[in-house]
């Protein structure tokens, strides 16, 4: 039997078919009925199916059926998708966390977590201050200068995300030629502001949102 | 189905498609096309109401897994977190416990309209049996479900109910042991619960194709009882029965939402709300009320090991209701005596559930063991007897027949002149 001669395949109940369409399968099916090669339920399934050239009240039923049902599997999906963003107690675990600077000392960098990324605060020396100041931000691979990087007034704390924008390790502090921050995965070297200076990462360290609360309180988030 | 396929793609991808898997034409031939008796009621819905609960009750219970820990001293405050925290979390748990409720409401219909209809005589023996496994599967699923929230109930439902292997004589407390994974109910037995819990839907899925397939091996069975004859005797399956099925599949879907948005926590027990106390059981313990029926049938016999056997011959009596039933006609609509013994079954069912509630004291016990006794009476003595010796009303002589002379004037007299159809 050739494909040509005609098929229920495409014709589903329920979807609204364009009148063209449907006189054209309807002739098809009409052709085969006389020709008696349909089942009786193919008969019962072409005869339910066609319809006038005029959309009728089953076409509206159809297409109102359909769309109410639509309507409500998408509301269905709603909670099912809703459910997976994090919940009330991952946000409450979010919060925003206040740092007391006061026992860091000069040169040292501490770690602390927040939404469960390392955050390194360093409180920078005179000398490390300078360095990262005078430096040609052209020629960085990621251009940004050094205030751009601190709070006004503030600029021996640098508050940086400790995670390197290559593919995500932990960059050591301390190490390397500019005395900032080393990753040993595959070997980017940033300077004390968090800049990309050497190395296959490709941006600078991130900030995370911060505010001081006083000169020895900051609040990160 | 029989043979091939009617399906012929007209899309050219179809027809490479078709040639390679053929998926389309056997839906097209088992759900479109299909030879459906023209005379299904409603009690025919429940089949496709019960496919839908599965998928529902999968999808709610795969994304709570997301959130749930299998560890006794997690998992109370992981389902808390699941009701407080996570985003519609509330729904998702309502809709899964509801849901459970709701899949045992549709199974035990579907059941008791196999029973009435005949549906488990010849040829369709194997698919009332593969229905029988179905039912066990799901009552282990559900019990192993309601252990997972680890509340009081939950504890010692797993408690009472992983205990009753002891009753079998030698073997038992060893059995009982290798299920708790330990010397009591604990954390071994609540993280392999979960796993269980987990795979059975999914093997329940497996034996659902078999049983579609036995169906449409076998074609449905219908009110009449008597199989189609001629083509006159169907009608596709689809738009009728996937229509009907649709429609009432709505109606059971407004029930259940009642009870998910309104009622949400009547129908289970508010002793599950306390963490599980291994050293304090509940005064009021029971199953949840779909396993209240088997539940009265065991504590009505008051010897352990007969009292395990009976709960257990109460179910897997069923798989022999085929050959229990010696009648030659197969729906109860011709049979006006079974008919009378088959509603008394039903109100004994329900009788037992609502003593299965009912602490087991003074004539409950007595009305248990009454009802017990008419469980299994109608079984092994009423329906065998019946068989053989009821008088039964005279079968139509087609399925087209007994639809189309329902209260019209008899084969033969002018037909009244239809209505008048509207533009």
């Amino acid at each position: 039997m050739s494909g040509a001669g005609g098929s229920r395949g495409r014709l589903h109940a329920g979807k609204f078919t364009q009148p063209a369409q449907v006189r054209l399968q309807a002739a098809r099916s009409l052709r085969k009925l006389a020709a008696g090669g349909l089942t009786e339920q193919e008969r019962d399934y072409t005869v339910t199916t066609m319809s006038s050239a005029e959309p009728t009240r089953r076409d509206f039923l159809y297409i109102a059926t359909a769309s109410v049902g639509a309507v409500g599997a998408a509301a269905a999906l709603v909670p099912l998708i809703a459910q997976m963003n994090p919940d009330a107690s991952t946000i409450a675990a979010g919060a925003p966390i206040e740092v007391d600077l006061s026992p860091i000392a000069d040169g040292q960098v501490i770690k602390v977590f927040w939404r469960g990324k390392p955050i390194y605060v360093n409180h920078r020396t005179k000398k490390q201050i300078e360095e990262a100041e005078n430096v040609d931000v052209a020629k960085l691979p990621d251009p940004q200068p050094d205030s751009a990087r601190v709070k006004p007034g503030h600029s021996q704390w640098s508050v940086l995300i400790g995670i390197c924008t290559h593919l995500g390790c932990i960059p050591i502090a301390h190490q390397g030629p500019y005395d900032g921050y080393f990753c040993p995965c595959h070997g980017s070297i940033y300077d004390t502001s968090g800049r990309i200076r050497q190395g296959p990462a490709p941006l600078n360290l991130a900030l995370p949102p911060y505010e001081f609360l006083s000169d020895t309180k900051i609040r990160i988030g | 189905m029989s043979g091939h396929s009617t399906y012929q793609p007209q899309n050219a991808f179809m027809q490479w498609m078709e040639r390679r898997l053929p998926i389309a034409g056997l839906v097209y031939s088992s759900f479109i096309v299909y030879p459906t008796p023209r005379n299904l009621n409603y009690w025919w819905t429940f089949g496709g109401i019960l496919s839908f609960m599965l998928a529902a009750q999968i999808v709610t219970g795969v994304v709570l897994a997301m959130h749930y820990t299998p560890h006794v001293d997690l998992a109370f405050n992981s389902v808390e977190q699941i009701m407080r925290d996570v985003n519609y979390g509330w729904l998702l748990r309502y809709l899964h416990a509801n849901g459970a409720s709701m899949f045992f409401l549709a199974a035990y219909i579907h059941m008791f309209r196999g029973m009435y209809y005949g549906s488990y005589k010849d040829p369709r023996e194997v698919l009332w049996i593969l229905g029988v496994i179905l039912l066990l599967l799901m009552i282990m699923t559900g019990f192993m479900g309601y252990v997972l929230p680890w509340g009081q109930m939950s504890f010692w439902a797993a408690t009472v109910i992983t205990n009753l292997f002891s009753a079998i004589p030698l073997v038992g407390e060893s059995i009982v042991s290798w299920l708790w994974g330990g010397y009591s109910v604990g954390n071994p037995t609540l993280n392999r619960f979960y796993s269980l819990h987990y795979l059975l839907p999914f093997v329940i899925v497996g034996v659902v194709v078999l049983h579609v397939w036995a169906l449409h091996m076998a074609g449905q069975n219908n009110p009449a009882g008597i199989e189609p004859k001629t083509e006159r005797d169907t009608v596709a399956f689809t738009p009728y029965a996937t229509i009907k099925d649709g429609f009432f599949l709505v109606v059971f879907c407004i029930l259940f939402a009642w009870f998910v948005f309104y009622i949400p926590n009547f129908l289970g027990h508010p002793d599950n709300y306390i963490p599980a106390n291994p050293a304090v059981t509940p005064t009021h313990i029971v199953p949840e009320w779909y396993y209240l029926p088997f539940y009265a049938i065991l504590r009505a016999i008051p010897n352990k090991l007969l009292g395990v056997m009976a709960l257990g011959a109460s179910i897997v009596i069923l798989a022999f209701l085929p050959w229990l039933d010696t009648s030659k006609v197969r729906s109860a609509r011709y049979r006006p005596l079974y008919r009378q013994f088959f509603w008394a079954f039903v109100i004994v069912c329900i009788g037992l559930g609502w003593l299965g509630s009912k602490p087991p004291e003074g004539n409950y016990v007595l009305f248990a063991r009454i009802f017990t006794v008419y469980y299994f009476a109608y079984f092994l003595v009423i329906l065998p007897v019946l068989g053989k010796v009821e008088k039964t009303k005279p079968l139509p002589n087609s399925i087209a027949e007994s639809v189309l002379l329902e209260g019209k004037p008899p084969l033969g007299a002018p037909a009244p002149p239809p209505p008048l159809a509207k533009a």
